[in-house]
């Protein structure tokens, strides 16, 4: 571009908007985040005190928030590996097939449109202990499922249900970085006498590999922010912390234990680490890798 | 096709039918447990096969009230959620639309900063900051108010990009041959911009309206006012009651219903979701 139109006033008219709504709805609170991460309120907001960094003190000295990261990272890569690999699986058989592809992908595609607070009710149901049919199959088998008691089997629980959804997006870019790779490399691999198995791994898995990475970042960033509905619809954390995320606690803690000068300070941590997954998305963007 | 393998082709269609089936089994069994009355799930274990309550069931919560607590009705939670949905996706499409024009097709000063600002809030989604949003929302009294359950979700920047990535790449002539005939900024917005931009507008429609539509925290905090339920948060509250009183035949209904909408969006514009996924991502 190197054409503009000579204007004093109109672009920061045309601006106004999204920046009012910038600043009252992001900036203002992260602002008032970051002040009140430095303060100890009362909970019913009367008076608060300055205390310098003694909310990130205790933050960080309490157990419960690293058992906390813990259950983040294993709920995020749990659902990304699990994502990643059916997804991989469904679009490899998809991109085979000649007929009905279309209709496929239609009947695979559709629970990216189901909220995750409700994909959370549907397997919970499905699981329950007293009514749930998949309980009761796994009685039959000997496994004695109950995830309001059993904090391993309530983190297997919440991983279904985030993976359930996040297949369809995964598929969907795989079919794609799929039918980029080139025919006539597979063919010249086939004349030579491989595999359809030796295919995929060394030609075709290795060129996906810029889709692979693409979808793994994302996979985290979804099971990181956006399975909030998957986990207050099932566990609501529980039993114990054993499924409250990092994004979970910084909803409990400020809106139910109503410790509002630790949950800024959660909020805070929270940012930051955003802040540092958005300049790894950045660059990765920047690089422009073909999907 | 490189070669014929029917071997392969068929466990290529097992495993594809086996993946349908298995996604599909939650709706299936929620379809199932929504035909049959509130005792059946007291008992024992959900049938597997349909009762004869549908009829009943479904109409009672689509229009008398949802129930387990909730005391509207279904579609006048549909209608909340229109509303939000709506509101939501017009306005970030509309906000961005200006907000990307001024940063693509004009040079001011301060540029970059406005370009960083709006940029910051890419990645922030409202639940990492949920507490002090909460309370600036409140300060606005904005509470249990359409404006208050769509504006702070308006905030955010990947329609902005998405729009700026579209506006750069056309091609500069274009520009300047309208400026050479005397088009104006505004006439240049309406006339050439726009139009040029419509499949790029409606797939981000698509998506959006589905995020619009799923919203869930959100609304749970800033509506107790049940004339500002809307659908997908309604579930929680259904579900709030004593563990013994929840009415799993209702919630399941409401269930469907709330997922039926962005379903239907998703299968009935898949061209346009595939390629407002693709782009919203890059």
């Amino acid at each position: 571009m190197s054409v503009y139109f000579p204007h004093k006033k109109l672009p920061y008219l045309l601006l106004l908007p999204q920046l009012v709504i910038t600043f009252i709805f992001f900036l203002w609170p992260a602002e008032q985040a970051f002040e009140q991460a430095f303060y100890q309120e009362d909970p019913f907001g009367l008076s608060r005190t300055f205390i310098g960094l003694d909310n990130f003190i205790s933050l960080f000295s309490d157990p419960i928030y690293y058992e906390s990261m813990l259950v983040t990272l294993v709920f995020s890569f749990s659902v990304a590996f699990l994502g990643l690999s059916i997804a991989l699986w469904l679009a490899v058989m998809a991109d085979r097939v000649i007929h009905g592809k279309l209709a496929y992908q239609t009947m695979l595609i559709w629970p990216y449109a189901v909220a995750p607070v409700l994909a959370g009710v549907l397997w919970w149901i499905l699981f329950d202990p007293s009514m749930g049919p998949v309980a009761l199959w796994l009685k039959y088998l000997g496994v004695n499922w109950d995830h309001y008691l059993n904090g391993d089997q309530a983190m297997i629980l919440v991983v279904i249900s985030a993976t359930w959804k996040q297949i369809s997006y995964n598929f969907l870019f795989f079919l794609a970085g799929l039918q980029a790779v080139p025919r006539s490399l597979i063919e010249a691999a086939s004349i030579d006498g491989a595999t359809p198995f030796k295919r995929f791994w060394t030609i075709v898995f290795p060129l996906l590999s810029p889709t692979t990475f693409f979808l793994l970042v994302v996979n985290l960033v979804y099971a990181f922010f956006d399975t909030f509905g998957v986990i207050d619809a099932t566990t609501q954390g529980g039993p114990g912390v054993s499924t409250a995320t990092m994004v979970y606690k910084v909803f409990s803690d400020g809106f139910i234990g109503l410790d509002l000068g630790g949950s800024a300070a959660q909020s805070v941590v929270l940012m930051f680490l955003v802040g540092i997954m958005t300049v790894i998305q950045f660059r990765y963007i920047e690089r422009k890798v073909e999907y | 096709m490189i070669e014929n393998r029917p071997w392969l082709t068929f466990v290529s269609h097992l495993s594809l039918l086996f993946g349908i089936a298995l996604v599909a089994l939650p709706v299936w069994v929620a379809l199932v447990a929504s035909t049959h009355p509130t005792s059946a799930f007291g008992a024992g274990h959900i049938p597997l096969w349909f009762g004869d309550q549908a009829l009943q069931n479904w109409g009672s919560v689509l229009f008398d009230n949802a129930g387990s607590g909730v005391d509207v009705p279904v579609w006048y939670m549909m209608l909340n959620s229109l509303i939000m949905a709506l509101g939501i996706t017009i306005g970030k499409i509309l906000i961005s639309l200006l907000s990307a024009y001024a940063i693509v097709y004009f040079r001011f000063p301060f540029r970059h900063l406005c370009f960083w600002v709006i940029f910051i809030t890419l990645m922030l989604p409202v639940e990492v900051r949920i507490v002090p949003t909460y309370e600036v929302v409140a300060n606005l009294n904005m509470l249990n108010s359409y404006a208050g359950l769509t504006l702070p979700l308006i905030a955010s920047a990947t329609a902005t990009f998405l729009f700026r990535q579209c506006f750069m790449s056309i091609p500069g002539e274009l520009v300047e041959a309208a400026r050479i005939d005397g088009a104006g900024p505004i006439r240049f917005f309406f006339d050439i911009l726009l139009p040029l931009s419509r499949t790029n507008i409606a797939a981000l429609f698509v998506i959006m309206f589905i995020y619009g539509w799923n919203q869930y925290l959100w609304p749970l905090i800033v509506t107790t006012d049940d004339a500002y339920y809307t659908l997908v948060m309604s579930i929680k509250r259904m579900l709030s009651v004593d563990n013994g009183d929840v009415e799993w035949n209702r919630v399941m209904v409401t269930t469907l219903l709330a997922m039926l909408p962005p379903i239907a969006v998703v299968v009935g514009m898949q061209k346009l979701f595939v390629k407002g996924l693709v782009d919203a991502e890059k």
